[in-house]
């Protein structure tokens, strides 16, 4: 297997609703950049904004790391969410469509999951959550 | 401890004897640090740095110099505050603004070193004064600037939430509201409540919801869009929903959202034409085509 390169990468913080909107801008000019079209950008855009609202409003702020990759030919982003927030205590539950313990439609997680070509979700109770996804050209 | 009581008189001195060269030489100095042409007259500036001058001798003569907290200093800190906060309304760069009090440095310490050629200690306990009075009216000149660029700032997004939400008028019973930009909570809620008086307002019945200008299109903003629907609704009003882009379309289904009974168009164009077609009018060509 071809070894991945890292192109770049940057981390933002996720505090505000602002600070949303910052990471998601962030997310569509990496992916433009990487040559992602118009829909794999708007897809990757949309599930970094589920991410990373679920960061501020369930994990009480964290960050959102952005990397370019370079996979052989293949050119990626990879978003990584962190918190340090209560965690989730049955992902599976969580990641079920219309799940919500706030007010949301409950399809934040899910709907990132099928927006992405990789998804992955670590949680541990009391310490926080991480919420990986890439998409690829 | 240095500076002191001496130090003061000696500032105090060393100013009152020189104000015109110090005046001439810190214009100077200012002229020179302003990058941008024509950014400040060199009248309205002059004015400025003479009258700063006559409200710094008068605090030193009859002030204490460690405390700047007092009476005798409140006019220069005023005056320094309106320099700040005008320049911070003019655009002027954080530095552009700094430099109205730090510029006076050199001109200022010529005019110490001159006044003390022959005595170090006293110079140096001037010099001391001179900078740990200089340095806090520099700080004091930032904490306003930004507290001014904060104030136009904070007007700033609250003209845009304003500007942001004009409901137009597109036929009788018939209302439009393009949304341009992000709909994040705070706007939203503002976008929407301005729709739904403005149907009160006017009594339609069919109002579009165009979001060609929005970016993304997530779970939240499909949740604030259903939830004016349902008002809408309510108060007797039909929402479309138009400028769904295809890529706009394709995430909204993966994400798994679904806008139920709403009407969804693709342009605002055709939004407009099912609108008119439910009030029962209809766009008729008045002269055969060119
Ligand atoms: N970062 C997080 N920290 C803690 N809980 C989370 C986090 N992200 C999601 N959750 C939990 O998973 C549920 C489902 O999330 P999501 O699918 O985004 O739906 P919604 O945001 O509408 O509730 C949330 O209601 C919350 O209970
Ligand atoms: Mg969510």
């Amino acid at each position: 297997m071809a070894t991945m390169i890292v192109r770049s990468t940057e981390t933002l913080p996720i505090r505000a609703e602002a600070d949303v909107v910052m990471v998601r801008q962030k997310a569509r000019a990496v992916a433009t950049e990487a040559g992602l079209g118009l829909v794999d950008v708007t897809k990757l855009v949309t599930a970094t904004s589920e991410l990373a609202r679920n960061a501020l409003i369930y994990g009480g702020g964290g960050t959102a790391l952005i990397e370019s990759l370079q996979d052989g030919i293949r050119k990626g982003v990879r978003l990584t969410f962190e918190d340090q927030g209560p965690g989730i205590p049955d992902i599976e539950k969580a990641m079920t469509d219309g799940y919500t313990s706030g007010s949301g439609m409950g399809l934040g997680l899910s709907g990132a999951k099928r927006l992405s070509n990789d998804f992955s979700i670590h949680s541990v109770v009391g310490q926080g959550t991480r919420v990986m996804i890439a998409r690829w050209k | 401890m240095i500076g002191g009581e001496a130090g003061k008189m000696a500032l105090y001195q060393a100013v009152l004897d020189n104000e015109k060269a110090l005046l001439d030489e810190w214009v100077k100095e200012q002229i020179g640090a302003f990058s941008r042409q024509g950014a400040i007259r060199e009248t309205e500036l002059r004015q400025q740095c003479e009258t700063f001058l006559r409200l710094f001798v008068q605090a030193i003569r009859d002030g204490n110099t460690t405390d700047l907290r007092t009476p005798e200093w409140e006019a220069v800190l005023r005056f320094l505050s309106d320099v700040s906060s005008s320049r911070g309304e003019q655009g002027f760069s954080p530095s552009e603004t700094a430099t109205f009090v730090f510029s006076f440095k050199r001109p200022l310490f010529t005019a110490l070193g001159k006044a003390h050629q022959d005595d170090g200690k006293a110079l140096a306990d001037a010099v001391w004064e001179a900078t740990a009075i200089l340095d806090r009216l520099g700080l004091h000149t930032m904490d306003v600037y930004l507290k001014t660029r904060e104030t136009i700032i904070a007007r700033q997004q609250e003209d845009m939430l304003e500007l942001s939400t004009p409901v137009v008028s597109l036929a009788e019973g018939i209302l439009a509201l393009p949304v341009i930009g992000t709909l994040d909570s705070a706007r939203t809620q503002v976008v929407m409540e301005s729709l739904l008086q403005r149907i009160v307002e006017t009594g339609s019945t069919q109002a579009i919801i165009d979001i060609t200008g929005v970016p993304t299109v997530d779970t939240l903003v499909a949740q604030h869009l259903l939830k004016t629907v349902t008002a809408a609704r309510l108060m007797g009003a039909d929402c479309l929903i138009s400028g769904i882009r295809p890529q706009i379309a394709q995430t909204i289904v993966h994400l798994g959202v679904e806008l139920g009974n709403v009407t969804t168009k693709a342009t605002l164009a055709s939004a407009f034409a099912v609108a008119l077609d439910r009030q029962g009018m209809k766009i008729v060509r008045s002269k055969p085509q060119a």
